[in-house]
């Protein structure tokens, strides 16, 4: 290690910070990992087939990375966005013409929500057709597809926000879709656009699930889901075949 | 007539002292093991750490450039009296909208999509292995029938209660019907179709429900134009 590394990570203001020293022993990395609040989600040690790309192409966490810049770039929107008609289109123009990067932030939102849907869906695939869905980790599975749907429904009820013909539109089909439910249907609908037909009340209405409901709800089962894939002793990786010939291939 | 009351009594003096009492108890194990294992291990940090950020760093360029190229749609302003043709949803709904198409709302909306969300809520409670090797040894006939019939009587469901030819519902259901069979008549333990052969069924019913979704949100996407008319993606635009 350099003499610079040294000076960095060895004087008193960093180790206030940072209790181990720089990690070029297996004890600092160690330490690294488990005494830090986000990678303590990683035992210390990782069996080498888990960490494989084709294994998991990391589509658990890049889910998660989506989110995660969903949440800045929409809390940067949200400085931006007045949630009532017509304010809220006008604020999409705003975006466009008068803040600086607006149309980059609003650009950035848009595709990682596009992204984030697909993700999860291909993580979905990865995960049935490694077969990780079945006991002990049946449960995770179960939170999973919980997942997957709140992640839809995050970005449907996003669709709206921009209040333009494309997002009421498709609103409308979604919500024409939820008011054929036999019995609940149209209570159900109407609880969900706070009135009959998609109007203000409806856009507060999908603004406070996107901004607040969903994405709480998201990240309290996200880190449960994590938490467990932890505790099942990892990612599922299939019995080593030892009878084969350099059985740690598989 | 009633029980009487249970005194409430305090814990005093040495008696107070005892009270948290702690059982042993030895659980049988119910986790995988964490950590007993005989293969090639390696350490979180920087292996792995490395290996997510990279992961992060590419998606995040990926994005980036996406966000640099292309402009999120805008149209104008939205207006109830003036509906859009064709009215489309987000592209992870035209599946279900394409599914609109043929079938009424009820079963379109709800009934089919509430029936794949619970289906697959809860697969992993039905204790069927991953690998079934022996499916087709035994009374082949006789399950080649009972197999067929199902597909038959699945087919006949769909077509009957279709608005419209069904053909974007039966292309996926019968290509895995067909992969399904294959190992059925033609019997090798090896190559793909020893493959296929040891597949369970969560395994097809989860291939079918994939195969449906992709082909019916690929034509909602792409071949729906004007009133949900049949149109070629470079002829009326894709959205
Ligand atoms: C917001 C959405 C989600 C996030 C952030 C997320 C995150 C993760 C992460 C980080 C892992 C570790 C391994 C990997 O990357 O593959 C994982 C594993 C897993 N996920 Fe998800 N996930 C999400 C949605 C889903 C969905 C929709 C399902 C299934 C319906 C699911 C089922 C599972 C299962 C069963 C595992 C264990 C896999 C194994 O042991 O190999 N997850 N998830």
């Amino acid at each position: 290690m350099s003499a610079l590394g040294r000076l960095l990570t060895g004087n008193r203001v960093w180790r206030s910070i940072v209790r181990h020293g720089f990690p070029d022993s297996n004890r600092n990395r160690a330490l690294a990992v488990f005494s830090n609040l986000f990678l303590h989600v990683h035992p210390v040690k990782v069996r080498l087939r888990a960490i494989a790309f084709s294994r998991t192409f990391f589509l658990g966490g890049l889910a998660a990375a989506c989110f995660l810049i969903l949440t800045i770039t929409g809390v940067l929107l949200m400085l931006y966005y007045r949630p009532s008609v017509p304010e809220a289109y006008d604020d999409m123009k705003d975006l466009e013409f008068v803040v600086s990067s607006g149309v980059f932030l609003r650009n950035l939102h848009r595709w990682s929500a596009h992204a984030m849907v697909a993700i999860v869906f291909l993580h979905m695939v990865r995960v049935f057709f490694a077969g990780a869905y079945r006991p002990p980790r049946e449960f995770n599975w179960v939170i999973g597809v919980v997942l997957f749907v709140t992640t839809i429904l995050l970005s449907y009820t996003g669709y709206l926000l921009p209040w333009d013909q494309l997002a009421y539109w498709g609103v409308t089909v979604g919500a024409n879709m939820a008011g054929a439910t036999p019995w609940i249907g149209e209570d159900t609908r109407f609880l969900l656009l706070g009135g009959t037909e998609i109007g203000e009340p409806a856009l507060l209405r999908f603004y406070v699930l996107h901004c607040v409901i969903l994405p709480a709800v998201l990240v309290v089962l996200v880190a449960i889901h994590i938490w467990r894939v932890r505790k099942d002793g990892g990612i599922y990786l299939p019995p080593l075949d030892l009878s084969r010939d350099g059985g740690g291939k598989r | 007539m009633s029980d009487p009351s249970p005194t409430f009594r305090p814990e005093e003096g040495v008696q107070a002292r005892e009270v948290p009492v702690r059982l042993l108890v030895v659980q049988g194990e119910q986790r995988p093991a964490v950590d007993a294992t005989d293969e090639p291990v390696v350490m979180t940090f920087p292996h792995l750490v490395v290996r997510e950020l990279i992961a992060f760093l590419a998606l995040s360029l990926l994005l980036v450039v996406c966000a640099l190229l292309f402009d999120a749609p805008l149209e104008s302003m939205a207006d109830p009296s003036k509906a859009m043709n064709p009215m489309k949803a987000p592209w992870y709904f035209l599946g279900l909208q394409e599914l609109l198409h043929y079938y009424p709302p009820i079963v379109a909306g709800v009934i089919l999509p509430g029936a794949v969300v619970v289906a697959l809520a809860i697969v992993p409670y039905f204790d069927i292995n991953l690998e079934r090797p022996e499916f087709w040894e035994r009374r082949r006939a006789s399950k080649l029938a009972l197999t067929v019939a199902v597909f038959g009587l699945i087919s006949s469901l769909l077509a009957y209660a279709g608005q419209h030819p069904v053909w974007p519902l039966l292309g996926p259901l019968w290509f895995v019907g067909a992969a399904m069979l294959l190992p059925g008549v033609w019997s090798r333990r090896r190559g793909l179709v020893g493959w296929l052969a040891r597949r369970s069924l969560p395994f097809w019913i989860f291939a079918w429900f994939l195969l449906t979704a992709v082909t019916l949100t690929v034509i909602g996407v792409f071949f729906r134009g004007p009133g949900w008319s049949f149109t070629l993606p470079w002829r009326d635009g894709i959205w």
